[in-house]
């Protein structure tokens, strides 16, 4: 049976024959964030994929990674696309470099994770949290549940990290 | 990069068929949104034109080529309604920068003895069916599988997909909202001159900057027009070029969607304010034996403001970046050193994913594009070089064109021109 759920009247579906995705967002239902490790480069990788992106090896095992990072550029949309964001605007979109990895294995590759920027309760943020959100922003993944066996991992503020002055922001404001 | 920089520059050579094919015919439909026809029948309509313009009929073209994104007509119902007789054919998925790889594959063909002409086609409903801005049908579509990590985010249209690129090239260069905005400025005014146009109207900088914000950092007046549309390019032997009503756009050297690593999510591969470009230039210059400044005239798609903008800066217009600058100082209109789509493109012409810039190049190359000039008694367009509003959008002494074509920020195609002199 494919994975299948509502989220935001979003209907989302991982068929049976996906087994990167279909593990990578079990693993997130469970509140773990894990990404595949290849045997041979003992590099991670995301999103899923089915041979390392370095060497071509197919042989990988999934690793707990901790989910916390900074954010590397964004996405803060105001005129809605789909439908099921059309009351959520402003919402932002964030892709944030993971600590893990960050530089490896040449000076400008990142584990670039993407999710949107959510309250520590996993609800969309107020348009006055997003004015303080920008590039350097220090943040932590969590997770939404879809079904009992699938979680989408999003991104919060990190608010044990230290946080920059201020973060960089598209300036006309 | 200069021409004299460039190794083994013999613009005389075979090498990588450089000079050996050549579009000979182009055609349109109108632009237009409210469209009351099928993409069949738009493709009939554009092919017909294209053909004519080539003096070419039915029994000359035996190869057809098509991309879409499930939103057209293949070749094989097109050609049946032409009656054209098929020795080759292929639709590809894909949108922008599909133009230039599809004019490689067709040499390619014609090089491998599979045919002799093949004709090109783009045909869409970009406004009235599926919505080349991504809303209505596409942006309810079930979520599947390696789509989740995207769309479930409400990560989904071109200008969303395309916003961190964007946005990091701000942070890395400085580069600022009114310098991009100055392509739509100068493609607003190309369209002016140009009665195909669907936006006729110039903006200045401050229209675009205090339109709506999109999503930062696009205003509205930063994204381009959908449009109903069907466009063609028909690409031969240069030699059988020769025999056409229309000089040869003589083709120099093309790259097809060319990629940064990582194509399945290039943002894992930075700088993520350097584009596909960078890596297509390597190809695109050595391969003319020609550089940047030997170019008069370029097409960098412009499905925004600052797809334009990245392209111009990665294939080596301007130092790394210096985009901003470049895209700004004047360069890019029509009476500068090196004017940018025309035709007034994306923004401005209408939504065709690459083609129509292709076409006003090859127009450019011939010295006759269609603008409001007077046609005199031999029928012969008199070109004023007067770029007033409503006034001529021909560029003197064209001699290369460059097209940049874009897919996203991972991957791009792209194509040098040049007049033929035989």
């Amino acid at each position: 049976m494919p994975i299948q759920g509502d989220y935001m009247g979003m209907m989302l579906t991982i068929e049976d024959l996906d087994q990167e995705n279909r593990d990578f967002f079990k693993y997130c239902s469970k509140k773990e964030f894990r990404l595949q490790r290849g045997k041979k480069s003992g590099l991670l990788r995301y999103p899923p994929t089915t041979a390392c992106p370095w060497t071509g090896d197919r042989e990988s095992e999934w690793v707990p990674v901790e989910g916390r990072g900074t954010v590397h550029s964004y996405v803060e949309v105001h005129h809605p696309i789909q439908p099921a964001f059309k009351d959520k605007v402003p919402y932002m979109i964030i892709l944030a470099d993971l600590d893990m990895q960050k530089g490896q294995p040449t000076e400008h590759e990142a584990l670039r994770v993407a999710g949107n920027l959510m309250t520590e309760d996993g609800e969309f943020v107020s348009a006055e949290t997003i004015k303080t959100v920008g590039i350097g922003t220090r943040v932590k993944l969590l997770y939404v549940d879809v079904t009992d066996e699938f979680a989408l991992p999003h991104w919060t503020i990190d608010k044990e990290a230290e946080q920059p002055q201020k973060p960089w922001r598209y300036p006309e404001e | 990069m200069t021409l004299s920089s460039v190794s083994e520059h013999e613009v005389t050579s075979n090498r990588y068929l450089r000079g050996k094919y050549s579009i000979c015919g182009v055609g349109e439909t109108t632009y237009r949104r409210g469209s009351t026809e099928s993409t069949r029948s738009l493709a009939t309509w554009a092919i017909s034109n294209a053909m004519k313009d080539a003096g070419m009929d039915s029994g000359d073209i035996d190869g057809m080529l098509s991309y879409s994104g499930n939103d057209s007509t293949f070749a094989p119902w097109v050609a049946g309604d032409l009656g054209i007789r098929l020795n080759f054919y292929m639709d590809v998925h894909g949108g922008g920068s599909s133009t230039e790889a599809l004019i490689g594959i067709a040499m390619g063909v014609i090089e491998a003895g599979m045919c002799k002409t093949v004709a090109i086609y783009r045909a869409m409903n970009g406004y009235s069916a599926v919505r080349i801005g991504g809303t209505g049908a596409r942006s309810a579509a079930p979520i599947l599988g390696d789509q989740i990590h995207h769309r479930a985010y409400g990560w989904q249209s071109a200008g969303q997909m395309f916003a961190p690129t964007f946005l990091r090239h701000m942070y890395d260069y400085g580069t600022t909202p009114e310098q991009v905005a100055a392509v739509k400025v100068a493609h607003s005014k190309h369209a002016s001159n140009n009665p195909k146009a669907f936006y006729k109207q110039r903006y200045t900088i401050e229209d675009v900057v205090s339109s709506r914000i999109i999503c930062k950092p696009l205003h509205l007046l930063d994204c381009c027009v959908e449009t109903d549309n069907a466009t063609c390019i028909i690409v031969t032997r240069t030699e059988r070029a020769r025999d056409c009503p229309n000089p040869p756009a003589v083709i120099q050297s093309v790259v097809g969607r060319c990629c940064k690593p990582r194509a399945d999510m290039h943002y894992q591969h930075g700088p993520i304010s350097t584009v596909a470009g960078h890596y297509a230039k390597d190809i695109l210059w050595s391969n003319a034996g020609l550089g940047p400044e030997d170019i008069d005239v370029t097409g960098s798609y412009d499905a925004f403001t600052f797809t334009t903008m990245l392209q111009l800066e990665d294939y080596g217009f301007c130092k790394k970046g210096e985009g901003g600058e470049y895209v700004s100082d004047g360069t890019i209109e029509l009476g500068g050193r090196r004017p940018n789509n025309t035709s007034g493109g994306h923004l401005c012409e209408g939504y065709t994913h690459g083609m129509n810039m292709v076409i006003e190049n090859t127009r450019q190359l011939r010295g006759n594009v269609d603008d409001s000039c007077p046609i005199n008694e031999d029928g012969v367009r008199e070109h004023t070089y007067n770029y007033e509003e409503g006034g001529c959008r021909q560029v003197k002494n064209v001699e290369v064109t460059a097209n940049l074509g874009w897919a996203m920020p991972g991957t791009g195609s792209a194509m040098v021109m040049a007049k033929d002199h035989k």
